[in-house]
């Protein structure tokens, strides 16, 4: 809320002489944010009060053009000629008139100049080249009784100090002249003299009023009317006022909407002017209709709700409560005569409705933050008296109130319970104090307890803890003291919240960049990824209210985020890449998710209840993904570089399987979006469950054609949460013996059909070594590497030739060859017998 | 005196005479220090010492000596031969030398030279950051919770104390859910902060609770240099017997000394948070200036000359929430706090656009390597 210091120091007199900058220090420090504080009107330099005493209207240009003889004083020297484009004033008016040498807002200097053949000695200004609004139209015109020569900016008051305060929505009292001096004069202990007075002596209801009633008691329960009769519809809104209305921001309309608006900003109390003689019937405050339409005052028919709250005469609605009035009833500068109305709606009511039509106005932004429920009628009181006086009609005596019962909140607090919260000692004196500066009437129970009532304007305070806020905060934060953390038994991160930092460390570490791509997208990926109409990654939540109606669907998949990266670096010069990133992905069960339940919050969820969201809330496993292109060695003065392969694509999920410790298997696959020649699936076969927990390989050439990438692009993506629980069953590493004798290895080649995978071959020599001699035989075999592939002539038509490397060693002895030759023998003889593999040479076994 | 050998014959024994031996150890001392190479060297050897060398064929004279020559020849042209050997030994040292050197110095290689053949990788800055911020905390003695994006918005909202209708809600943009065959109404949305997984600790842990939660967030903003639909936060809750305000500042303040720097000061403001009660603001005082800006130093960049720099939201559990999450307010109170790890990146590293951090560039993480 935008507020001028001037206002506030009528309510607040604090000692001269004030500081601004203090000003704004102290409220924030009591949690009134100040988020700009503006020196208005401190620019305006040498605009004074003159008098217009001829007017020669020049003829012959596009617009009408006066050259008019103005004096700023008594004497004749005073007079001088200025040029002015306006045409709203008349011989003898008074008018703001910046002298040669003049600043305006804006920092624009005025001069003389020549225009339309003559001397231009000054200029007449408009409301909007002083800042007092956006009013271009025509000149101000100023009061008869302004002194003429007078310095206009002290005049008019324009040199104020404004705070832009940002008012959290808890203070709702705050958005007020009324509510920011209570506080500025709490805060520098100063006396408050409240602005909403009393009311007018011997103020009752009377029947002459325009009669109001409440329909329904959830949506209001304060309803007051008042009458105005008798304004001169040429009465217009006086300067000071329309100064302050600019100071905080808003335009001026007419008088009465002007004298509403100006109440509402120093009170807090939202009230609309009724054009009277455009009313029929008794007005009455109810929830909309099926089918019921208002015009509002932008113009815009709204289709009304049967949730929302409005204004009703017997034409049907006439206005949006505490939103916006409507366009028939709208008090134009010709009513005479007017029904004010003031009123406390419900506040999630004007809420919802704001919401519901997109509607924020200022009324509605104080509404649904809670609006002081005694207000209606002091506020109704003062608006009529000012409009009367102003507009030169009377006020029709007495008010027209309906009203529901409030029930008052009484809160019983331990009177030391702000010193818990705050562990700072203030006693009972400081909270009693705090308390009733707040406006609360606190009586002190036997036992130290507080029986606390909060004053109608504090909607906002109605548990202890809000008490304990109060005094707290007024007493200020600085007051609370620094008491070092206690050291708690943590047990620092789990298992698969290291996992997660290893596999990321390990991926960065084998030259992956870590990124953070975009979690939406849209049908359009499944398409692009070559998905199946029946593939659960089809199965993505939809939001409601996406950014982009593009992008419509949260990821299923970290791959097309990744893919969409990776084009993006390409574009960018960065053709050779390898990413990765690890992040939740969302899917939806079969046939969708039930809509979580809405429960009370006064009690915890049950273990029944808990499980109802935990079915509501579609799976969210953490995935990680790589994607690699265009080489991944770069050629150099070494030689070659190498274009990246579906193999590294592989290793990078071996080096995250390799980091669980999770005992896996490699098996060739067909899955999207992987091309379905060179796509690896890695299963984990363990404890009892087989999961698949993901592929990598080379891509899919025709989504490699969708994402716009390089051929033979390739990818991983495991579900890390998966690894995550099955790495949690994985028992701790036992310590290996290390044998001190020699190692004898013993090197095979086989011939196998080309399409025996060599993990099946390999598979297959581990377990011949393993069924020689029992148990011993296992212990033999220390290692096993593939060194060789070879496809030719001599590997056989069809065939492929492996060459392995078997190393073994015993824990208590040397080798014999014979030993060696046995083992050896035992697994080719398995590989043969498993996978139809010819030995093609066996060298001999040498130590 | 021994008598007269007549065995031997003078002219077969000249050469044992000691002026020979002298002139063949010097004839084979020249040759060797003239060597220049291994090949000359081993020429010299095989001349001077080699089987067929004069020397060692004249030591086959020896035994041709009577009995009383025969000690003293022998020691003259053991002592020859010794003297060869060592000089041999000595220039073949020297030979070595000499190579070893030359090969050293042909062998330099440009250690300058770049091997980059495979690009380094790298970790992104929030996810580190976000690691080492929780590493802190668990220092502390915290444990990290965690809780799932898509979040129920009782858990989002309700359990937080955001009443249905509370303009609060507003204050976050939210995404929501769309129910299933387009219902307005799913009653999920895309978590606006991690302060769900609060409430899923309280339920779920027994108390004490201490713990942390690092995520990803999520709010309907249109992208900006200072907004994004996407970021990440972190939190801390402590709900304990005898909690104050006190015990709240002092965490904060050992965080900040953490991650920013010992003996920055930190200060709270009032501000409104519905889950906390009080809630406050927290600034700490610019690690870069210390203040000074803001009492007439130099201008600083920073914090704008401010001299302090907001970091975090925090404050006490609002009763309200332990209540949703069965905890009896009346023996327990707690503490929360919550801050952007993206708001930590632009004031501990200079981030100036937000955007940088879901755009994906190789640049961005590139610039921070493996450690933020
Ligand atoms: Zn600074």
């Amino acid at each position: 809320m935008l507020v001028p210091l001037s206002w506030l120091l009528e309510y607040a007199p604090l000692p001269e002489p004030v500081d601004p900058a203090e000003v704004g220090r102290r409220l924030t420090g009591i949690g009134l944010e100040i988020e700009a504080v503006e020196h208005v009107g401190a620019q305006i330099r040498g605009v004074v009060v003159a008098r217009v005493l001829e007017i020669e209207e020049l003829t012959g240009h596009k617009k009408p053009i006066r050259y008019c003889l103005v004096i700023t004083g008594e004497r004749p020297e005073e007079q001088r000629w200025v040029i002015c484009g306006a045409t709203n004033f008349a011989v003898g008016d008074l008018v703001p008139l910046a002298l040669p040498g003049a600043t305006l807002p804006g920092g624009i200097s005025i001069g003389s100049r020549k225009a339309y053949g003559k001397l231009s000695d000054g200029m007449i200004c408009s409301a909007a080249e002083l800042a007092l609004g956006d009013d271009h139209s025509g000149i101000l015109v100023l009061p008869a009784d302004a002194p003429l020569g007078a310095d206009f900016a002290e005049y008019a008051g324009l040199r104020d100090v404004v705070y832009d305060v940002n008012v959290t929505p808890d203070k709702g009292h705050a958005l007020s002249v009324r509510g920011l001096a209570r506080e500025l004069a709490s805060a520098f202990a100063v006396p408050f003299a409240d602005p909403a007075g009393e009311l007018p002596a011997g103020d009752k209801p009377d029947p002459r009023v325009y009669q109001a009633s409440i329909g329904d008691p959830s949506a209001c329960d304060r309803f007051a009317l008042r009458e105005v009769s008798g304004i001169d519809p040429a009465a217009v809104t006086p300067l000071s006022i329309r100064v302050r209305l600019a100071r905080c921001g808003m335009r001026s309309v007419s008088l009465a909407v002007d004298v509403t608006n100006y109440l509402m900003l120093e009170l807090g109390q939202p009230m609309h002017a009724f054009d009277r003689d455009r009313l029929q019937g008794p007005i009455a405050v109810r929830r909309g209709r099926e089918g019921e339409k208002l015009e509002t005052l932008d113009h815009v028919v709204r289709q009304l709700d049967p949730d929302d709250i409005v204004i009703t005469d017997s034409s049907g609605p006439i206005s949006m409560a505490g939103t916006m009035g409507g366009l028939a009833t709208e008090v134009s500068s010709a009513a005479v005569n007017v029904v004010i109305e003031a009123a406390h709606f419900s506040a999630p009511g004007i809420a919802r409705m704001s919401r519901r039509h997109r509607l924020f106005s200022e009324a509605s932004a104080r509404f649904e933050r809670g609006v002081d429920y005694e207000l209606p009628l002091r506020a109704s009181a003062k608006a009529a008296a000012l409009l009367a006086s102003l507009g030169g009609g009377s006020v029709v005596a007495g008010y027209s109130l309906a009203s529901a019962p409030i029930e008052p909140v009484t809160i019983e607090i331990a009177g030391d319970l702000p010193d818990r919260v705050a562990g700072v000692s203030y006693g009972a004196d400081t909270v009693v104090r705090r308390l009733r500066e707040a406006g609360c009437s606190v009586a002190v129970d036997a036992g130290d307890r507080l029986v606390v009532r909060p004053p109608s304007w504090r909607p906002d305070l109605t548990d202890p803890s809000d008490l304990a806020e109060e005094v707290i905060r007024i007493e200020g934060y600085d007051k609370i003291g620094i008491a070092m953390p206690r050291a708690v038994a943590g047990h620092g991160r789990t298992a698969a919240q290291r996992l997660r930092i290893e596999v990321a460390q390990a991926l960065a570490g084998s030259g992956f960049v870590e990124v953070i791509s975009s979690p939406f997208g849209s049908q359009d990926d499944f398409g692009k990824m070559q998905l199946p109409a029946d593939d659960a990654r089809r199965r993505a939540v939809r939001l409601a209210n996406p950014i982009s109606g593009d992008e419509p669907l949260m990821r299923t998949s970290l791959l097309p985020g990744l893919l969409r990266v990776a084009w993006r670096n390409a574009g960018r010069g960065f053709p050779d890449l390898a990413l990765f990133e690890i992040g939740q992905v969302f899917l939806e069960a079969e046939g969708g998710c039930g809509a979580a339940p809405v429960l009370p919050v006064d009690h915890a969820p049950g273990k029944a209840e808990v499980k109802r969201f935990d079915a509501a809330l579609p799976a969210q496993p953490r995935l990680v993904g790589c994607v690699l292109t265009g080489k991944i060695e770069t050629s150099g003065w070494w030689g070659e570089g190498r274009q990246v392969s579906l193999y590294d694509a592989i290793e990078a999920a071996r080096t995250v399987l390799g980091a669980s410790r999770v005992p896996y298997e490699v098996l060739a696959s067909q899955a999207e979006p992987w091309h379905p020649g060179r796509c690896a699936t890695f299963v984990v076969s363990a404890f009892g469950e087989e999961v698949v927990v993901g592929h990598a390989g080379e891509l899919h050439p025709r989504v490699i054609g969708a994402f716009r990438l390089a051929p033979r692009t390739c990818a991983m993506e495991l579900d890390l949460s998966a690894i995550e629980r099955l790495a949690g069953l994985v028992p701790p590493v036992q310590a290996p013996f290390i044998s001190g004798y020699p190692v004898a290895t013993s090197d095979v080649a086989l011939a196998v059909p080309s399409a025996v995978p060599a993990a099946r071959v390999q598979e297959a020599l581990v377990a011949g070594v393993r069924s020689v001699a029992g148990s011993h035989g296992a212990a033999l075999l220390e290692g096993i590497r593939l060194f060789d592939v070879y496809r030719g002539e001599q590997a056989g038509a069809g065939n492929k030739s492996l060459a392995y490397t078997l190393r073994f060693r015993a824990p208590d002895r040397t080798l014999t060859d014979e030993e060696v030759a046995i083992a050896r023998d035992a697994a080719v003889a398995e590989a043969a017998r498993r996978t139809g593999a010819v030995l093609r040479s066996a060298p001999d076994a040498s130590a | 005196m021994s008598a007269p050998n007549k065995a031997y014959d003078p002219v077969r024994v000249t050469a044992l005479a000691p002026a020979e031996v002298q002139r063949m150890l010097d004839a084979g001392l020249a040759a060797i220090s003239g060597a220049g190479s291994f090949d000359e060297l081993k020429e010299a050897r095989l001349a001077h010492l080699g089987g067929r060398s004069p020397l060692v064929l004249a030591s086959a004279e020896i035994g041709a000596l009577p009995p009383e020559a025969k000690a003293e020849a022998g020691r003259r042209v053991g002592e020859a031969k010794r003297l060869l050997g060592e000089a041999h030994a000595g220039r073949q040292r020297e030979l070595e030398a000499d190579r070893d050197q030359r090969v050293l110095v042909d062998e330099v290689a440009d250690v300058t030279l770049p091997w980059d053949r495979r690009a380094s990788g790298a970790r992104h800055p929030v996810a580190m950051l976000a690691d080492r911020l929780a590493d802190v905390f668990i220092g502390m003695g915290y444990e990290i919770a965690e809780g799932p994006e898509i979040e129920a918005e009782w858990y989002n909202f309700d359990a937080l104390n955001f009443p249905p209708d509370h303009p609060a809600r507003e204050m976050q943009d939210t995404f929501f859910v769309a129910g299933r065959d387009g219902a307005a109404h799913s009653g999920k949305v895309l978590r606006t902060h991690t302060s769900p997984v609060q409430i899923r600790a309280m339920l779920s842990r027994p108390l004490p609770v201490y713990v942390v939660s690092p995520g990803k967030c999520f709010r309907a903003d249109a992208l900006d240099a200072t907004h994004s639909p996407v970021f990440h936060q972190i939190e801390g809750l402590a709900v304990d017997e005898g909690l104050t305000m006190a015990d709240l500042r002092g965490a904060i303040s050992a965080f900040v000394e953490a991650m920013f720097g010992p003996g920055l000061r930190t200060r709270l403001r009032p501000d409104f948070f519905p889950f906390t009660e009080p809630s406050a603001d927290v600034s700490m005082e610019c690690h870069v200036c210390r203040g000074a800006s803001a009492r007439g130093g130099s201008p600083c960049r920073v914090c704008k000359s401010q001299g302090w720099i907001e970091i975090a939201g925090c404050g006490m559990v609002n009763p309200r929430v332990l209540a949703a999450c069965g905890i009896d307010a009346d023996r327990y109170s707690g503490f929360a706090f919550g801050l952007g790890i993206e708001r930590s990146l632009m004031i501990r590293n200079g981030l100036a656009d937000i955007r940088d951090t879901i755009d994906g560039d190789v640049r961005f993480s590139r610039a921070f390597g493996a450690e933020a």
